[in-house]
């Protein structure tokens, strides 16, 4: 039946559980609307105008039955409301340790780049039986990035990160659509997705391979092999820290201009106006591009903007860079 | 029967006697129904029109390879299609035609509160709609009907600011109308007439015009923010200027979800007026139907986030959106089953209009069940921007809106014109469109859950099968909405004479004359009775006075 | 004809000022006002979607938000509060003047709204043309017309192309080495403040100007007495149109001069 599929591939862990719902729901609604038509056909057949039935004290109104069928609907309704929504919080939060993938979308291609600098074009390898994160931003307009056999779609912004994660559990080839209209070409912004075993993911990841970058040049596609995935993207970032001067402030053991970076991502910091906000992705991504936004209690909003200054690219790899000091301060 | 004859003086008939005198004495009208009639006009025209896009863009996915024309006419097809039929047919189609034509009769008055206001809705309507026209002969727009930034503020190269323009304008003679029904209704009822007396059809035009003034405006000044930044590349939306993309969804969705609304209210009011009549009896849970239009017309306005799940907006908001759209399908549920309920021991004849209830409640129900599916947050992330939402927003506004216009046209048209249409010819027009429904869309559910997103001009191969289903669907569809056209248009001249009240309806409209005279009625009308008030042994006798030939 | 001879009775009966839909007097005049008040519903929503882009992006931008507010000339404003809250009073006194059938008072303080719209239209125009001026590098408005005194410009306030926001005013320009770094989003902000302020104010100003239409109609009804103390519906919902206009200004006013 492959040429004439009826149901999607289920290849994810929350495949199975949106299914699930899915049938409750369809289970549901043929209760009403498998029933609903015979007894309307019913009634307007036993009650047709040629038919001599009893149509005595026909009635007008019923409390009661008003009632109940108020109630049991409310009651089925807020039933698939909080499984959906358990589901649904579980979909939008991230464990904790994910393979973080970073994902640029433009008109009209998907640019992924793996944790090794390892990068590909409208295709996107995972490996199986592993959360993998995708962090995701848009050049221009709102793309979204969908795949159906995983049951996970996420909105592409432009200006901000958004965040999907996922556990694939089933090798293969799967649909990757952009779900949200993104102009001329918006149907030709598809791939794939190819899940792997883990060993045949980090093989893959090793081998070379030219990529064109979302600026329109050509990467040789060299990836650099090191023993644990997650560093040299970060080690990308790191130079690039270096290079921009950055480190002349936001020096690692404290004391600059700028706060330490140590051990900032996923820390609560607490601003100079008493609020308080989550270093997370978008946090970070702000403080770069528009640093007085948010201002850390203690320091001075003295920091630059680097709006227009470092591309999509390289803002990922600093931002991977702080995510691995984190890491090193656990 | 043979003593029926057209009455002599009506509002159609006028004593012009030069064609420039007649077209003045049309287009200068301020009669509310010769208002309706311009309406009813202008609206079919965007209609076939609106369709005639469908048509382009269901025959080029009956292939998946982009073949019959090349993505920028495919995108511009659809968008053509949205533009039109959400701004300029469905949005103003049951309110403006039916009630335009209706409210002043049903309530006893002689004409809306403000006759000059209303023609202006009109001519407004006529020019936001020359706007889009002339946008779409022009090269078209390529931004889908929701305009989402910054694609439609800084990135389409196509006739975004006229569309706009035309949907901006179109706006104003929406709230011209809401206005105007709204003091109309509490206003200019006939003496006797209390709220519980009012037919539901005017419950939910209130509803409807309460939302039509309130929401908008909003989508006014989101949709001008779009063009100022496109004229002058100011970042109100795009990030790349400053902006924020996601504070137009939220202002447009603001208004369309409302809008849908707008779209889906009047016609469970016609509904209301169908099922009642062809059961000879008194609606169902009558205070129940009113209080549920309110109901929706208010959580309507509570529900917009429920557009923008997979948008980046909070979990939390993500939640209370989902939470309160759930709760909007209670007062729909509630709905369905009081006319389910309004059959039981009715007299029950299978008139066309009939045809069109009993088809309207069916669709309606698979169009609100699969809302549910896409208010539950989690099943929505997957069927979110696929095939599954065109095929639930079809069935509700094209399964319920379009059935329940076409039901209020059939209805109605005795009243409008004096003449019946051709009965045998309306049940077969009624059973091809709710056929060529079902072909069409349903498919799309399963296209939906298999991933297949909208606004695809090439697809993968393996959803070729329903794509095929689809459009062979649509050519029944299609037929179905000619032949009205056709019988419609002989009745005009050959159609029997109907008589004042040829459905032994009740109501003040079907008090006057068919069609009624300028002013409606010759003496104000004194209500001392419920809406829908068959006595209690009408649908007996009714049943009792039916023989083997007379109409089922 | 039936319906000529019951129009041509319903005439008869009632003054010339009651329309063909109504059955009284009092009926027409309360669908007039009903009608008016829901019109401002309508109004207040579309102005509604501004101010939510305002709440947005003043969340966005709160620094920008302050500083771009202090470049607008908060005492011209205030003058402008004053003249708008005096013409919500004469507005009132005319309406009352209606009432009683004062017809000398109803004019007086009709010409005298018209008076203090005129002024607040014409101080509202100064202050635009304060920020046109700027960006055509000329000190104030007057230099800018005789075209004397101009030189390059460095500050311009009007959106578009050429919007400058004049650095010294920045609260945070002064980085250590990094000076021209304050680009981009900062810019953006100020940018937008001044774009809703050009919208919210814009707009604002055509009510105003449609009011004074509305304004004059009605003086020159008045002048062919159309008006009696059984009828002055026109007056009253243009006065309730006209306290919308101040109303809106109320909050405007705050909003963007003193945030």
């Amino acid at each position: 039946m492959r040429d004439f599929p009826l149901f999607p591939d289920q290849a994810s862990t929350f495949a199975t559980q949106v299914d699930q719902l899915y049938f409750f729901l369809v289970a549901l609604s043929l209760i009403f609307a498998g029933v609903l038509p015979f007894v309307i056909l019913y009634l307007i057949v036993r009650y047709h105008r040629s038919q001599k039935v009893d149509r005595s004290n026909p009635v007008n109104s019923n409390l009661k039955l008003e009632l109940t069928w108020t109630i049991i609907p409310l009651i089925l309704v807020m039933l698939v409301f909080f499984w959906g929504a358990f589901l649904y919080v579980q979909i939008r939060t991230p464990p904790m340790r994910t393979l973080d993938v970073y994902v640029i979308g433009k008109q009209w291609m998907w640019h992924v780049q793996h944790p090794n600098g390892k990068r590909e074009n409208n295709e996107l390898h995972v490996p199986i039986g592993q959360p993998v994160k995708l962090i995701m931003t848009s050049q221009d307009v709102i793309h979204s990035f969908y795949i159906p056999a995983f049951r996970v779609k996420q909105d592409v912004l432009p200006g901000r990160y958004t965040v999907m994660w996922f556990q694939a559990t089933k090798p293969g080839e799967y649909h990757l659509f952009c779900a949200e209209y993104c102009g001329t070409e918006h149907s030709l912004m598809i791939g794939r997705v190819v899940a792997l075993p883990l060993a045949d993911y980090e093989r893959w990841l090793a081998t070379p391979g030219p990529v064109i970058l979302p600026d329109g040049s050509i990467d040789t596609g060299r990836p650099t092999v090191v023993a644990s995935p997650g560093d040299p993207m970060a080690a990308a970032g790191a130079q690039l820290f270096t290079n921009l001067g950055c480190a002349g402030c936001h020096a690692m053991a404290g004391g600059g201009v700028g706060p330490s970076l140590k051990g900032l991502y996923g820390a609560t910091e607490k601003l100079n106006d008493g609020s308080t906000v989550t270093a997370d992705e978008n946090y970070l991504r702000e403080s770069i591009l528009n640093p007085n936004a948010k201002i850390v209690a203690g320091y001075a909003p003295v920091m630059p903007s680097y709006q227009g200054q470092i591309s999509e690219d390289q803002l990922n790899q600093l931002i991977a860079y702080i995510k691995s000091l984190a890491d090193t301060g656990n | 029967m043979a003593t029926l004859s057209l009455p002599q003086s009506s509002y159609i008939r006028d004593n012009s006697r030069t064609f420039t005198e007649w077209l003045k004495s049309w287009l200068l009208t301020v009669d509310h129904k010769r208002i309706a009639i311009l309406y009813l006009l202008s609206i079919n025209f965007f209609f076939l029109l609106g369709g005639l896009a469908a048509t382009l863009v269901r025959v080029e996915l009956i292939t998946p390879q982009g073949d019959l024309m090349s993505s920028d006419v495919y995108n511009r097809a659809f968008t053509l299609h949205g533009v039109i039929m959400v701004f300029f047919f469905l949005i103003p189609s049951i309110p403006a035609v039916l009630g335009n034509f209706l409210v002043p009769l049903m309530i006893g008055a002689r004409d809306l509160a403000f006759p000059r206001l209303n023609l202006l809705s009109w001519y407004l309507y006529m020019i936001g709609g020359l706007f889009a026209l002339i946008a779409a002969v022009f090269g078209g727009v390529d931004t889908g009907w929701t305009f989402y930034t910054p694609f439609s503020s800084t990135y389409s190269n196509s006739n975004v600011v006229m569309t706009i323009t035309g949907a901006f304008i179109m706006g104003f003679s929406s709230i011209l109308t809401g206005l105007n029904f709204i003091v109309t209704i509490h206003k200019m009822r006939a003496p006797g007439l209390t709220w519980f007396r009012l037919p539901l059809f005017i419950w939910a035009n209130y509803a409807t015009s309460i939302i039509q003034i309130l929401a908008t405006p909003v989508l006014g000044i989101a949709l001008l923010l779009v063009v100022v930044e496109r004229l002058w590349g100011v970042g109100i939306y795009d990030p790349a200027l400053g902006g924020d993309p996601l504070l137009f969804q939220h202002l447009f969705w603001f208004y369309s979800h409302p809008a849908v609304y707008i779209m889906i209210l009047p016609a469970m009011g016609v509904i209301s007026e169908l099922i009642s009549t062809f059961s000879r009896k008194r609606i169902f849970g009558y205070e129940f139907i009113a209080f549920s239009s309110i109901a929706i017309a208010i959580l309507g306005f509570l529900v917009w986030g429920h557009h923008m799940f997979v948008s980046s907006q909070s979990v939390y908001a993500g939640l209370i959106f989902s939470f309160i759209t759930m709760l909007v399908a209670i007062p729909s549920a509630i709905k369905v089953f009081n006319w389910t309920a309004t059959l039981y021991k009715g007299s029950i004849s299978y008139r066309t209009p009939m045809l069109y209830a009993l088809g309207f409640i069916g669709l309606f129900v698979i169009g609100g069940l699969t809302g549910i599916f896409l208010g539950v947050t989690a099943v929505d992330l997957h069927v979110t921007d696929t095939y599954f939402v065109v095929a639930h927003f079809h069935y509700v506004m094209v399964g319920g809106t379009i059935m329940a216009y076409l039901g209020g046209i059939h209805f109605w048209w005795p009243k409008m014109t004096g003449r019946m249409y051709n009965e045998t010819w309306g049940s077969i027009a009624a059973l091809i469109i709710f056929v060529g429904f079902n072909m069409t869309f349903f498919p799309q559910f399963i296209l939906g859950y298999l991933g297949m997103p909208r606004r695809y001009h090439v697809y993968p191969p393996e959803f070729q099968v329903l794509h095929v289903m689809s459009t062979a669907g649509a050519s029944i569809l299609a037929i179905g909405f000619i032949v009205p056209l056709i019988y419609l248009g002989i009745s005009l001249r050959k159609g029997r004479i109907a008589g004042d009240n040829p459905w032994g309806a009740t109501g003040l409209e079907w008090k006057t004359s068919s069609p009624p005279p300028t002013y409606n009625f010759d003496k104000t009308p004194i209500v001392t009775e419920e809406a829908y008030a068959y006595p209690p042994e009408a649908a007996e006798r009714d049943a009792a006075s039916w023989r083997p030939g007379s109409p089922l | 004809m039936a319906t000529i001879t019951h129009e041509e009775a319903h005439v008869h009966v009632h003054g010339p000022e009651l329309q063909h839909q109504f059955e009284t007097p009092e009926q027409q005049k309360e669908a007039a006002t009903l009608g008016m008040w829901a019109f401002l519903v309508t109004e207040i929503m579309l102005f509604g979607g501004i101010f939510m882009a305002y709440i947005v992006y003043r969340w966005a931008f709160p620094e920008a938000w302050e500083e771009a507010a202090a470049m607008l000339n908060t005492p011209l404003a205030a003058v402008n509060t004053v003249v708008l809250l005096v013409s919500s009073l004469t507005v009132a006194l005319a309406v009352n003047a209606a009432e009683e059938g004062n017809k000398r008072r109803l004019l007086t303080m009709l010409v005298l709204t018209m008076i203090l719209g005129l002024t607040f239209l014409l101080i509202k125009g100064y202050e635009y043309s304060e920020k046109f001026a700027h960006c055509a590098g000329a000190k104030d408005p007057i230099s800018w017309i005789t075209g004397s005194d101009l030189h390059e410009s460095h500050e311009c306030l009007v959106p578009g192309r050429n919007f400058m926001f004049p650095s010294e005013h920045g609260a945070t320009s002064s980085g250590h080495g990094h000076g021209a770094a304050k680009t981009g989003l900062m810019q953006s902000g100020h940018q937008l403040f001044f774009f809703l302020y050009f919208c919210a104010t814009g707009l604002h100003a055509i009510h105003m100007i449609i009011g004074l239409g509305v304004m004059s109609t009605i003086t020159v009804m008045a002048l062919r007495n159309t008006f009696s103390p059984t009828y002055y519906t026109p007056v009253e919902i243009g006065g309730l149109y006209w306290h919308l206009i101040d109303i809106i200004w109320v909050f405007l006013f705050p909003l963007f001069y003193l945030v």
